[in-house]
């Protein structure tokens, strides 16, 4: 491609020197300093009990909340590509809003409707013996929110695409409504469904706004691994914090690889 | 009206009729089902803040609100997202046509490590830079020789707010460049018009809505930034201190109804920023 004469090398030199001064030197202060002990290091520091609480409640939390986000972001994309009703737009419009809302905030808004004193929080409590706060279901709640707006808007534009032919065509040859999305809408959105799943899972994973307002900061118990991480910073503990972060962005890091390779199958099958 | 109604049940055969109306509980069903969902999940505890500000009257709201601390937090927060929007809204454009327009090696990795930001921890981003320049990081000594402080102090925020929100402009210019393709600009070049001149008058003015569009996630993400800067700014009252971190240590120190109230605000805010993103979202798909 016949590349602009101007700015051919000033521009790109800048720009990887904005990614490199911005992404890559970070990056490599986290890997010199978590592999100062090498892996055998690096592996005693994330197995001490409290970082090894923390990753595995981080991973099953994330785990959990995006199994309920594939179902209900899948349902709400097709509710509202295919279904009209009264309010859509506005309901359109709040889909949009955790990206917008401060994590923090969305932690605030959380702890008072599901605190013991909150009104869903209270009663649950009262009624159920069930504890929201300070506990996985909260977390689990918290990550529902910051990440539901991934997968709806991974499928919307695909489903849009879709034309309604097919599974009328499914339809009136017989097949049951969950039939029909089950063997013909599926497959079609597929990618896009893993991609969302995919995301909203590496973004859960780094959570912290929301998670340390409604989980707090109770080692073993409802720590998760980027509360873990400023606990270690808070008490000096530089070997404890960079295991723990290298190990995170190792994984945020094979997802983002991850969320390439399907989006690349995508545009092969799309032709 | 009713002459139509009356006519399609006399065209219309019985069966389809019957199974129309199943379907028609079906999708009553599960709208229902995404309304409730949508109503407990997000709706729900939107109203709880509101009433948790309000609880105590208008009054104490607006008491809370004129906290000289308050107001130091919320400049700092628009002073940090101003800078990030320049900072990233300059050199995300450079990035974003270097990616598009210039084939070198190294380019495809550079393309993937720029979502990182999206997935990094803020906790871990703010950590980089406490490992970058604190006391024993790699320019600790530099960074301690000039009498330059960037850990705890606004430098070191202002570095955090980038990072964490330097993917939104990149990503959203990226596609629309490409849509364009290279020889509108080839043409203004290949007529005189200076390097410069191109970029005013022909790259800009095709990117410009999706820039807008980047600029106003930035914003967004940069206002409701607090892990990063509570890493790196250590939360020092009326120093360092952002609004996600003047609603956090109100919150430590149990004066619930000022950070309801602040964190009202801030909400409003970003809520203002989101309806200005749905605008532009719909004029950049509409110029498309």
């Amino acid at each position: 491609m016949p590349g602009l004469p101007w700015g051919r090398w000033g521009l790109r030199a800048l720009a990887v020197t904005y990614l490199g001064i911005l992404l890559i030197l970070p990056l490599l202060a986290v890997a010199q300093d978590g592999l100062s002990g090498g892996l055998a290091g690096l592996w005693r520091d994330v197995s001490r009990p409290a970082a090894w609480a923390a990753l595995r409640l981080t991973l099953w939390t994330a785990a959990v909340m995006t199994v309920i986000n594939l179902v209900m972001g899948t349902l709400t994309a097709y509710v509202l590509v295919r279904y009209p009703f009264p309010g859509k737009s506005f309901v359109n419009a709040m889909i949009d809003l955790p990206f917008a809302i401060p994590t923090l905030v969305t932690g605030v808004m959380l702890a008072i409707l599901y605190g013991p004193q909150g009104a869903l929080g209270g009663w649950l409590q009262e009624e159920w013996g069930w504890q929201i706060i300070f506990a996985p279901p909260g977390i689990i709640l918290a990550l529902l929110f910051v990440s539901f707006p991934f997968v709806v808007r991974s499928i919307q534009p695909v489903l849009m695409s879709i034309e309604l032919d097919q599974e009328e065509a499914a339809y009136t040859l017989g097949a049951s409504s969950f039939t029909t999305f089950r063997r013909v809408l599926l497959p079609s959105i597929l990618p896009a469904v893993v991609t969302g799943g995919l995301l909203s899972f590496a973004r859960a994973l780094g959570e912290f706004g929301s998670v340390v307002i409604v989980a707090g900061n109770f080692p073993m118990r409802s720590q998760t691994a980027a509360v873990y991480v400023l606990s270690q910073i808070e008490s000096d503990n530089q070997r404890g914090a960079s295991a723990m972060s290298l190990v995170m962005l190792a994984i945020a890091f094979a997802l983002i690889v991850a969320v390439d390779l399907v989006q690349r199958r995508q545009e092969v099958a799309h032709g | 009206m009713a002459s139509i109604a009356t006519q399609e049940s006399v065209v219309v055969p019985p069966r389809p009729q019957i199974r129309a109306r199943r379907v028609a509980w079906g999708r009553v069903l599960l709208i229902g089902i995404v309304l409730a969902y949508l109503g407990v999940l997000i709706l729900w505890p939107l109203l709880a803040v509101l009433q948790g500000a309000f609880a105590e009257g208008v009054g104490r709201f607006f008491v809370e609100l004129s906290q000289p601390e308050l107001r130091r937090a919320f400049w700092l927060t628009l002073v940090l997202a101003a800078g990030a929007v320049v900072a990233n809204g300059i050199f995300g454009t450079i990035v974003a046509w270097v990616l598009v327009r210039q084939n070198f090696r190294g380019r495809s990795f550079l393309n993937g490590i720029v979502d990182l930001p999206f997935v990094v921890s803020p906790v871990i981003a703010g950590y980089m830079v406490l490992l970058l320049f604190g006391r024993t990081g790699w320019f600790g000594s530099l960074v301690e020789a000039t009498g330059f402080r960037v850990v705890f102090s606004w430098p070191g925020m202002l570095l955090v707010t980038v990072f964490v929100s330097l993917p939104f402009i990149v990503r959203e210019i990226m596609p629309v460049l490409q849509e364009v393709g290279v020889e509108p600009e080839l043409t203004a070049y290949t007529l005189g018009a200076s390097g410069w001149q191109t970029f005013w008058r022909v790259t800009l003015p095709n990117i410009r809505w999706g820039l807008l569009y980047g600029l106003t996630l930035t914003l967004a993400r940069a206002l409701g930034e607090f892990g990063a800067v509570l890493v790196v700014g250590g939360a020092i009252s009326g120093r360092t201190e952002t609004a996600t971190l003047y609603i956090f240590g109100a919150l430590e120190e149990r004066q619930y109804t000022g950070a309801y109230a602040a964190s009202v605000v801030l909400g409003l805010v970003s809520f203002a920023v989101l309806i200005g993103m749905e605008q532009l979202r719909r004029r950049s798909e509409v110029k498309r």
